[in-house]
């Protein structure tokens, strides 16, 4: 149940739903839970509500963080 | 996938997991818990146990919504399609739950039974919204991630004027379990606990700090993919190692300190704490689930239906999910795992939700075992 993968908002639609894109998939979600989330954002979805959208910057900073090198520890 | 694959780079997983052998000190053994089911699907699908040092143990902990459910509240659910005559929604984990009597809400939808799986909360308020003339009850459970989507229901519902909707609310919460987990007597000794990601996007990173003040253990919310998670233990070995107890959080693209304050304010004034909740596996917890508020008493199904009344019923005698869920024991010590217990004939809640630790080994992790044996 608590599995859920970040999904592309393609486009706004009324009463605070929008059409996400997952994997090739569109399917209408809430975002009533969320504030502020534009076509072209991250969100992730879970039971079909975006619970927060995804910061750009800090994913790049994390992906970072992976590739410190080892002997750095 | 964006925000998916570079998340699941083998070079840099084969990068973090060299940087976690170089810091799993041999004198130390790290018991490790990761409460979210989700986390413990990812170490089993990604084979992520497989390759950490023999030192590094992860324990399984009681962050899986279906699991932790006990069979009296699934027995009322089942009251409630075949006695009431109501439409029964649920999420599709919850139908397979064994209930009392070697019933399930699919083998009551079998009997006549009108329930109705729903992949969203609000699919439920739309089954009521279409059947006017019938009574609907959405059967809502889980952690702090299903629980805004309910409140958001809830009061949809009374925006819309109906009276044929309400909710049976088994909705608990994260922490009372954290801490019933670190203070069981006789519970297996932790270092340091792996935070849950999406109950986290909800509550933010703070609330966890008292948690790790009070018992002087690390902290690290991590992300869901494989290398969020490899990042995740390594940041607990560092800390571990350096005898910090801090709350760190590696799943910073989507959890902040304060978390989802809208989210957080719409339960807040739909939902209370009960004074006590009976969870799976760790007993009856006080403060640790959910009820609707007064203000919103008419679409609470447990005072639409006042004879609808808990009691508690016990796990089948071989089933090890208790132990479980407290992380005392794993899927192998149990006698009946993968033999009488499948996931197509499930004996306990562990074995059906696939965030369940016995699914989760059973359908990855049974075969790695072999290996070992030889
Ligand atoms: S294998 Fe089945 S019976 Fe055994 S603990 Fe797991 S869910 Fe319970």
């Amino acid at each position: 149940m608590c599995l859920a993968i970040p999904a592309c908002i393609v486009e706004l639609l009324p009463d605070d739903m929008a059409r996400i894109e997952l994997d090739g998939v569109r399917k209408e979600i809430s975002l009533s839970l969320i504030q502020g989330a534009r076509v072209g954002d991250y969100v992730i979805v879970h039971v079909g509500y975006a619970l927060q959208l995804l910061d750009p910057e800090e994913a790049a900073q994390t992906l970072a963080l992976f590739a410190e090198l080892a002997n750095q520890t | 996938m964006k925000y998916v694959d570079e998340f699941r780079d083998g070079a840099l997983a084969q990068n973090l997991t060299d940087s976690i052998a170089l810091q799993a000190q041999q004198s130390r053994t790290y018991r490790l818990m990761e409460f979210c089911g989700g986390h413990t699907h990812a170490l089993s699908r990604y084979g992520l146990l497989g390759i950490l040092p023999a030192n590094v143990q992860m324990i399984h902990g009681p962050g899986c919504p279906v699991c932790v459910l006990p069979i009296g509240r699934v027995d009322l659910a089942i009251r409630l399609a075949m006695e009431k005559d109501v439409i029964l929604c649920s999420y599709g984990d919850c139908l397979r739950v064994p209930a009392s009597d070697q019933m399930s809400l699919l083998k009551a939808k079998a009997r006549g039974g009108d329930v109705r799986m729903v992949y969203s909360a609000l699919d439920a308020l739309k089954i009521a919204m279409n059947n006017p003339a019938r009574q609907v009850v959405f059967f809502a459970i889980g952690f702090e991630t299903t629980t805004p989507p309910t409140a958001s229901i809830i009061r949809q519902a009374r925006a819309n004027g109906l009276t044929n909707f309400s909710v049976l609310c088994n909705h608990v919460l994260t922490l009372p379990a954290m801490e019933a987990i670190l203070t069981q007597p006789g519970g297996v000794p932790l270092q340091g606990l792996v935070g849950p990601a999406h109950v986290s996007t909800v509550i933010g990173s703070q609330p966890y700090q008292y948690i790790a003040k009070r018992f002087n253990k690390p902290i690290v919310i991590s992300g869901f993919e494989p290398l969020d998670l490899l990042q995740g233990i390594l940041m607990l070995l560092r800390q571990v190692n350096e005898n910090r107890a801090e709350v760190e959080n590696e799943f910073t693209r989507a959890v902040t300190l304060a978390g989802n304050r809208k989210a957080q304010a719409l339960v807040d004034e739909v939902f209370e704490v009960r004074d006590s909740f009976e969870w799976r596996g760790l007993g009856s917890l006080p403060f640790s689930g959910l009820k609707i508020r007064v203000a919103f008493a008419e679409f609470d199904a447990e005072l639409r239906y006042p004879d609808l009344i808990y009691t508690n019923v016990p796990d089948h005698k071989a089933c090890e999910c208790g132990a479980i869920l407290r992380g005392e024991k794993r899927p192998q010590d149990c006698k009946i795992f993968g033999t009488i217990c499948t996931p197509d004939n499930p004996i306990g809640s562990c074995m059906v939700s696939s965030e369940g630790a016995c699914a989760a080994h059973y359908t990855y992790g049974r075969f790695s075992e072999v290996k070992w044996a030889l």
